[in-house]
């Protein structure tokens, strides 16, 4: 794969001696502005940790590792823990993931193996432009729209029918916590349908047809041959989802109240990592909260960084796996 | 196996019964799009007139007024950031594509995956601590007077311009000896912080001996003392560094699909190898190249979280690099969680315009991705 044309330096070629010592010059100038450009990935990437590091130093100087485990975030007393930004930051994405992955799997099963062949492209392209509406945007409509709605219908339903559970206790607000997750789900629908139908692709036709030639239906074929052999890439799917749905920040910060929270009502408002930070940054009153918001940060990055790894193994794996064996 | 255990006629019900689920999965994942082009439309189509493009805010409360300084603060912010993360994302496919062991590229492409797998957040606070920070640069130079009764002194530059700092109970003094205004040492050599306020106003927060320690702990410690740097530049740099991964990415996959006879040929012909890149490979790939960089431009178009504390906004017009600047994304969010209802009004129609330009964008994608080496996905 690639082309491997470089394999020999060119400045050992029989044309290239022949050249004059300038082109030779240029060549290798010219590689090396690419191999800059190239290095600079990795250089951003050691430049967001360090400066993430820096900016949390004070704050890890002062709590140690106590700050991941407390409970109060109280900027006038200047008592930081990072405990209910990560709880908002895990219940929200918690809810968003249990929302979209049936969705999506849904919408990737029937643009794989249901919908007319003629449908399949338009319908792509609409969940693709449901991907191009920015964050803000999404706020908006949730704070103006969605709440309102959600209020007076859906949420009223829910203490009703579910309240003798504690997740659907207390009053109800509006934003919180599962419009939160509500909205991310929303969110995250497009990159989890499509790397969901990616690897539904991925599946071998062999597969359904042996399943068809022992007379199995077609919901059978799915779940039996499509969805069971692809399940490790529809999990790195979700997972792929869960890394956006961690990481996003005013669409969550304009509808679940900001409010530091440790509870079980998914009605009661709540903050995360991301919108934390949004939040309080440029009104943060002292160093020390400022540094206790770049820790955040680097929590939400390491958390962030290492659900996409595993992510893009699980579905590298999956894809790049099963293409081989077609091939 | 299970499957032919189970009545047949039931069998197939499930089966039908789970289509229409699939179905209705579909319906649904549409839903929001078709809800919120609604809202989107029916709120703020009204607003769009002339006033709205060319308009400067009015102040709160008040209406009228546009956001003619956001749209084209978005559009010079893009422009920036296309300046800055174009060139090096190009050079970087290139170098994967091109040249580079596998072990190297490997690890290369790993990073990038891991960049754009960064929270657009962080982005911001990592453009604010590289730009905003520095960019608020103490001033320097020895006290020429103490003004007691203005409570302020006169700083005087090496360069020789001079400068008037207001020093209140807020300001802290870093000096040996010297605990109020009026025992600064007149002559003596100082670094003041100070913050700019938007109208122009400077509020002193340290004044300090120099020395070479004194300016080290200043710059690590004091990082929040620098609202007077938030700027285009920061803004701009912030989605640059988002644009760096996708731009190598997309570029990398392009270029692969240039078929390597076209190479062949160059080299047959005596054509030096970057000049083999520059003339041929990119060029034919040229379309797919455009697809990326427009692909990436529609990924931080709509970006409000790294702006938040490097853009800032400004209520006015600002072509200055070094100066806080107006974007959409940054217009709407304000006006979405103000109080006036006219603001509302406005930020769905900023909305309207942000997401008629990034759907500009994707349309763009797709016109330029019906090229010739385009892969058959």
């Amino acid at each position: 794969m690639g082309v491997q044309m470089t394999t020999t330096p060119a400045s050992k070629t029989p044309a290239a001696n022949r050249a004059p010592s300038g082109a030779r010059l240029a060549d290798r100038g010219f590689r090396w502005l690419c191999l800059a450009g190239a290095l600079v990935v990795g250089v951003l990437l050691l430049l967001v940790i360090w400066q993430l590091l820096r900016g949390a130093r004070l704050s890890m100087d002062r709590f140690g590792w106590g700050f991941f485990i407390g409970k109060t975030w109280d900027p006038v007393s200047e008592e930081f823990g990072a405990l209910p930004f990560i709880f908002g930051t895990v219940v929200s994405s918690i809810v968003a993931l249990l929302i979209a992955v049936p969705l999506s799997v849904g919408t990737a099963i029937y643009l794989t193996d249901l919908a007319p062949p003629r449908l399949r492209q338009p319908l792509s392209s609409l969940i693709e432009m449901l991907a191009a509406v920015p964050s803000v945007v999404w706020g908006l409509w949730g704070f103006f729209i969605l709440v309102p709605i959600l209020r007076a219908t859906l949420y009223p339903v829910l203490q009703k029918c579910l309240g003798f559970l504690p997740f659907f206790q207390g009053p109800i607000y509006g934003i919180g916590l599962l419009t939160a997750g509500i909205i991310l789900a929303i969110m995250i629908l497009p990159i989890v349908t499509s790397i969901s139908r990616e690897v539904l692709r991925s599946v071998p036709n062999l597969q359904r047809e042996a399943a068809y030639a022992l007379g199995a239906t077609r919901w059978e074929v799915t779940r039996i041959a499509v969805l069971s052999y692809a399940r490790r890439g529809l999990f790195g799917a979700a997972a792929l989802g869960l890394g956006r749905a961690l990481g996003e920040t005013m669409a969550v910060m304009m509808v679940i109240g900001n409010t530091p929270y440790i509870g079980l009502s998914l009605f009661h408002p709540a903050s995360t990592l991301a919108s934390g930070v949004a939040n309080e940054f440029t009104e943060a009153t002292g160093d020390l909260q400022l540094s206790a918001l770049f820790e955040l940060g680097l929590v939400l990055l390491g958390v962030t960084i290492l659900v996409n790894i595993l992510a893009q193994v699980m579905v590298r794996a999956f894809t790049t796996a099963e293409t081989r064996r077609v091939a | 196996m299970t499957v032919s255990s189970k009545n047949h006629a039931y069998r197939k019900f499930k089966s039908l019964a789970m289509n229409v689920v699939c179905i209705a999965c579909a319906l649904l994942v549409i839903l929001p799009l078709a809800l919120i082009l609604f809202y989107l439309i029916q709120k703020g189509a009204s607003s769009l007139n002339w006033a709205f493009f060319t308009g400067l805010p009015k102040s709160a409360g008040s209406t009228g007024g546009g956001m003619g300084n956001a749209i084209v603060g978005t559009l010079e912010l893009l422009l920036l950031a296309s300046i800055i993360g174009v060139p090096v994302g190009v050079l970087g496919g290139v170098y994967l594509a091109e040249y580079g062991g596998e072990r190297l590229n490997g690890w290369i492409r790993f990073w990038a995956d891991v960049l754009n797998g960064v929270p657009s957040i962080v982005w911001g606070m990592v453009a604010w601590a590289l730009i905003v920070v520095p960019m608020a640069a103490p001033f320097r130079g020895t006290i020429k007077s103490v003004n007691a009764a203005e409570s302020s002194i006169t700083v005087q530059s090496s360069a020789g311009d001079t400068q008037d700092f207001t020093v209140d109970s807020k300001t802290r003094l870093k000096f040996k000896g010297a605990t109020q205004l009026s025992s600064l040492p007149v002559g003596a050599d100082v670094v003041v912080w100070f913050e700019r306020k938007g109208d122009g106003s400077t509020v002193t927060d340290s004044v300090s001996e120099t020395g070479l320690w004194n300016l080290f702990t200043a710059k690590i410690i004091k990082l929040h003392n620098a609202f007077s740097g938030f700027s285009a530049l920061a803004g701009g740099l912030a989605l640059g560094f988002i644009m760096i991964p996708l731009v190598l990415r997309t570029t990398e996959e392009v270029l692969v699909l240039v078929p390597r006879s076209y190479r062949e040929a160059a080299l047959a012909l005596g054509l030096a190898q970057w000049k083999t890149i520059v003339r041929i490979v990119l060029p034919t790939a040229l379309r797919g190249i455009i697809t990326g960089v427009l692909l990436a431009m529609g990924r931080v178009a709509g970006e409000t979280a790294p702006l938040l504390f490097t853009a800032f906004g400004n209520s006015n017009w600002n072509h200055h690099l070094s100066e806080p600047i107006a974007a959409l994304p940054l217009q709407i969010f304000s006006y979405a969680i103000a109080p006036y209802d006219d603001w509302n009004r406005q930020a769905w129609a900023g909305a309207l315009v942000l997401v008629a330009l990034t759907f500009l964008l994707s349309a763009g994608v797709r016109f330029f991705s019906r090229g010739r080496f385009q892969k058959n996905t």
